[in-house]
């Protein structure tokens, strides 16, 4: 019999940050949901990750240039580590939005700046989050706005910005690209120096008046000298841009919606809700946190549960979580990063500016073998703390294969399988029979059949879903 | 057609049936320096920056060279073993890269697809689904080219530690749990269409894995390829192949060719790495006899901006593709689109020859599978295919 208020707090807890221990979870319960939501959107009141402390043991990961790999560690020990969750997942949401990749920018620290960018601005107006990435040496970078000039356009990021970040096909003309494109002239970066042999420089943003080209401009039915802000202005008063941008919430919220590319064409699966955000952003002004509340507290949010495939880095961070491997710096941080990459998410390294394609092209038979390998190692190494809790959970519920079954179920989520899966699970724990709880042989004792069942419960279809 | 995958072991299957791997050159890769129109005055007019020097091109004719870093391209195209494949895209180019990417993969410009032209393809190939190695793909990602309903592609990331829960000890609890993994994975369980697919995809997993990791085992040979992604994704290719494993369709890429800026040293250092991983491959086959049945086909989502940006090139148009192996005509076919100005659209290379024609000759020609339920309808077809 599964709690209702466990099950919805867990929900909550994976989709506004990455799952929770049970500890976590009863202890939120007896705050509330509606607190809990509201405690979510206050980071700046909890306590915040001491980087230094992870810096003191790993100081090349200050300022990691181009280091191979070691760019993503610090953010992911963020993510282990943080008590702000909904902070984190809100930089995951916009890197997976504003996608933005170390294989062109080759300077992980300009893609950390913009991702802490999102840390700081994250839950306020989309406006700010634009306009700070319209000025990010890495997005600048990025999608060649350097190479923009006011006698030689570069389309590319005023394409994007119409297309991945704001509209969607559709909804504006090629003359419009060209006209975001001119307005943007001349907004660039500075200290692009060589790196050899002085080593990495930071880049800064930089406007440059003698390259921005201050003539007329005619864009989505308005005329006038604009210039970049006045572009982005222009961008959000349009329904269309809060549409498009409520559809990336609820889709990486509430519940997996087609890919992107297909919005032109396809329309979203619960056009009621999208709507219902896309109200939200217009009469808040596009302040993400206000229209966050409102859908954490939204009853399409509520039932939403197990309707989105679990990303990468939700199934590490989340199993990283779940087993507490948290307390100090090790070198497996870097190896956490490694993890999701190899599970088809490749953190400030996204295979193009669209990002990743989410939900069920998560999965193919490599990812799924890397996501089952993964949690199922991490859930059966009794050294982690978390383990233990879970084990102690389970001893605490019995020792018949019914009893154990129905407690990894439980403490695993609490996960609803269907009745032919649990089946599955109840046949395999009488094949290894009763659980002796004071047999502590390593491998064959009553931890290790405890164990044995929840890598069978990771391994589950069902798990694969928040 | 005969089928070799049956009783599922395919271990000892025919190395003579047609194969083809797919290299996506991912990001858009520039037409214009790649097969250089070098006779062309107006290409250096476009291209005062982002140019291929008159003194470094490859010649192929007198018109017509290669970049300099493709020497083991032209080579191979001396051989006849190289067919170029001039103005190549469709009406209404999007210069999107993920639009334009989809296209290629779905065979659907005017709609949205889902199902790629090759995950069909490995449905006629292998309709009762004998062999889930039929189709290997090389590399994290499963590309959309190769997705169909209910049919099984191997996503091969790294295929010498390929395989499914190998951290468990001893073997007999690896056993017991495998065994209960397939019976959770078991079509028994589950309802729609995404439990569905999450059920197939564990269970081709499963046997993917126990049958491929007979190829590391089984290879040996002499040729050492260079150190770069792709030319490790060729090499795992060669491996499965050499084993004789049934597979038919091979696909990898490499890139990115995004190349808006920095366009020359980017484009050079992309291109070495390609064609030398490219001659490594076929020297590999070579040497153990299993070239002739192996037709490579490499293609980009577009060709870039004719005028350079002064560091770089913008999404174009039109593009070109290869088609490489002893099974191709070598040559060139269809014109180089024309370069004037007025013939330009948007500033970019005007396309001649749809892709979905240079898919019909692959699947119909090479593959001997009827091309029309593949490529969506009726394409006359470039003859580079030797009969």
């Amino acid at each position: 019999m599964t709690d209702q208020n466990l099950s919805l707090m867990a929900h909550l807890m994976r989709r506004a940050g990455f799952g929770a221990s049970r500890e976590e979870l009863e202890h939120r319960i007896e705050v509330g949901y509606e607190d809990t939501v509201e405690e979510l959107l206050t980071p700046e009141a909890q306590e915040q990750v001491d980087i230094y402390e992870f810096l003191r043991y790993y100081p090349l990961w200050w300022k990691p240039g181009t280091m191979g790999g070691l760019g993503q560690a610090p953010w992911v020990w963020r993510m282990i580590n943080t008590k702000a969750p909904l902070q984190e997942k809100l930089c995951l949401f916009y890197h997976q939005l504003f996608a933005t990749g170390v294989a062109k920018v080759d300077h992980y620290d300009e893609i950390e700046d913009m991702i802490d960018s999102f840390r700081e601005k994250g839950l306020g107006n989309y406006k700010d989050v634009l306009m700070s990435v319209a000025q990010s040496p890495a997005m600048i970078y990025w999608l060649d706005n350097h190479e923009n000039h006011a006698e030689s356009v570069n389309e590319n990021w005023g394409r994007e910005l119409l297309e991945l970040f704001t509209m969607g096909v559709g909804n504006y003309t090629e003359t419009d690209v060209r006209e975001c494109s001119r307005a943007f002239t001349g907004w660039t970066l500075k200290h692009k120096l060589p790196r050899f042999h002085m080593g990495r420089w930071d880049w800064e943003y930089e406007f440059r008046p003698d390259d921005h080209d201050y003539s007329e401009k005619t864009f989505l039915g308005h005329t006038g000298n604009f210039d970049g802000e006045e572009i982005i202005d222009i961008i959000l008063a349009k329904p269309a841009t809060a549409a498009f941008i409520a559809r990336h919430l609820y889709s990486f919220f509430v519940a997996d919606e087609p890919q992107v590319p297909a919005w032109s064409v396809t329309p979203p699966n619960d056009p009621e809700a999208v709507q219902f955000i896309a109200d939200a952003l217009m009469e808040s002004d596009y302040h993400i946190g206000t229209v966050l509340r409102k859908v954490f507290n939204s009853d399409f949010f509520k039932e939403s549960r197990f309707e989105r495939v679990k990303n990468p880095t939700e199934v590490v961070i989340g199993t990283l979580r779940l087993v507490e491997d948290t307390n100090r710096p090790l070198p497996e941080t870097m190896n956490w990063a490694s993890q999701i990459a190899f599970m088809g998410q490749d953190l400030l390294n996204p295979p193009s500016v669209e990002g990743w394609h989410s939900g069920i092209e998560w999965i193919n038979s490599g990812t799924l073998m890397k996501r089952t390998n993964f949690t199922a190692e991490m859930i059966s190494d009794l050294s982690k703390p978390g383990v233990i809790k879970i084990i102690d959970r389970i001893k605490s519920s019995g020792s018949s294969p019914e009893d154990v079954v129905d407690a990894c179920l439980d403490v695993m989520g609490p996960l609803d399988i269907p009745a032919e899966s649990r089946k599955e699970l109840l046949d395999h724990a009488m094949e290894l029979g009763e659980i002796d709880w004071n047999d502590e042989r390593p491998g064959q004792g009553g931890a290790a059949k405890a164990t044995e069942i929840l890598q069978l419960v990771v391994s589950l279809r069902e798990y694969q879903f928040a | 057609m005969t089928s070799l995958l049956e009783n599922g072991a395919s271990i000892n299957g025919s190395t003579d049936d047609p194969v083809i791997v797919v290299l996506q050159l991912s990001g858009g890769n520039d037409y214009m320096n790649t097969v250089v129109p070098y006779n062309d005055p107006l290409y250096r007019d476009y291209r005062p920056t982002v140019n291929v020097g008159e003194d470094e091109v490859l010649t192929l004719d007198d018109q017509i060279g290669l970049h300099p870093t493709m020497g083991p391209i032209q080579e191979m195209y001396k051989e006849g073993n190289v067919a170029i494949l001039h103005g190549v895209g469709y009406e209404n180019s999007p210069r999107s890269h993920f639009r334009s990417m989809d296209i290629w993969h779905t065979c659907e410009p005017d709609t949205l697809g889902t199902e790629g032209w090759l995950g069909r393809v490995v449905r006629e190939l292998d309709p009762s689904k004998e062999n889930v190695v039929t189709a290997v793909s090389m590399g994290p990602a499963l590309f959309r080219a190769l997705v169909a309903p209910d049919v099984p592609v191997a996503t091969v990331e790294n295929i010498d530690s390929y395989g499914l829960l190998t951290d468990i000890t001893p073997e007999e609890k690896l056993n017991r749990v495998l065994g209960r993994y397939k019976r959770m994975y078991s079509p028994a369980i589950g309802s729609g269409p995404v439990m569905d697919y999450l059920g197939q995809t564990g269970l081709d997993a499963l046997k993917g894995a126990e049958i491929l990791n007979v190829a590391p085992e089984q290879y040996s040979s002499t040729v050492e390829y260079q150190d770069s992604s792709i030319a490790r994704k060729l090499k795992g290719i060669a491996q499965v192949h050499l084993a004789g494993l049934g597979s038919r369709v091979f696909y990898c890429d490499h890139g990115s060719f995004d190349t808006h800026a920095d366009q020359l040293s980017t484009h050079h250092k992309l291109w070495s790495q390609v064609s030398q991983a490219i001659r490594d491959f076929f020297d590999d086959l070579e040497e153990h006899n299993a070239a002739d049945n192996v037709v490579m086909f490499i293609f980009s989502e577009f060709g870039r901006r004719v005028y350079d940006n002064g560091s770089g090139t913008d999404h174009g148009a039109g593009g070109v593709c290869l088609a490489i192996g002893k099974g191709v005509k070598g040559g060139q076919y269809g014109q180089y689109p024309s370069t004037k100005a007025n013939d330009l659209d948007q500033g970019d290379l005007v396309p001649d020859m749809d892709f979905r024609s240079v898919y019909t000759s692959l699947v119909e020609d090479w593959l001997g599978l009827d091309p029309v339920p593949i490529v969506g309808g009726t394409f006359e077809k470039p003859d580079f295919i030797l009969k």
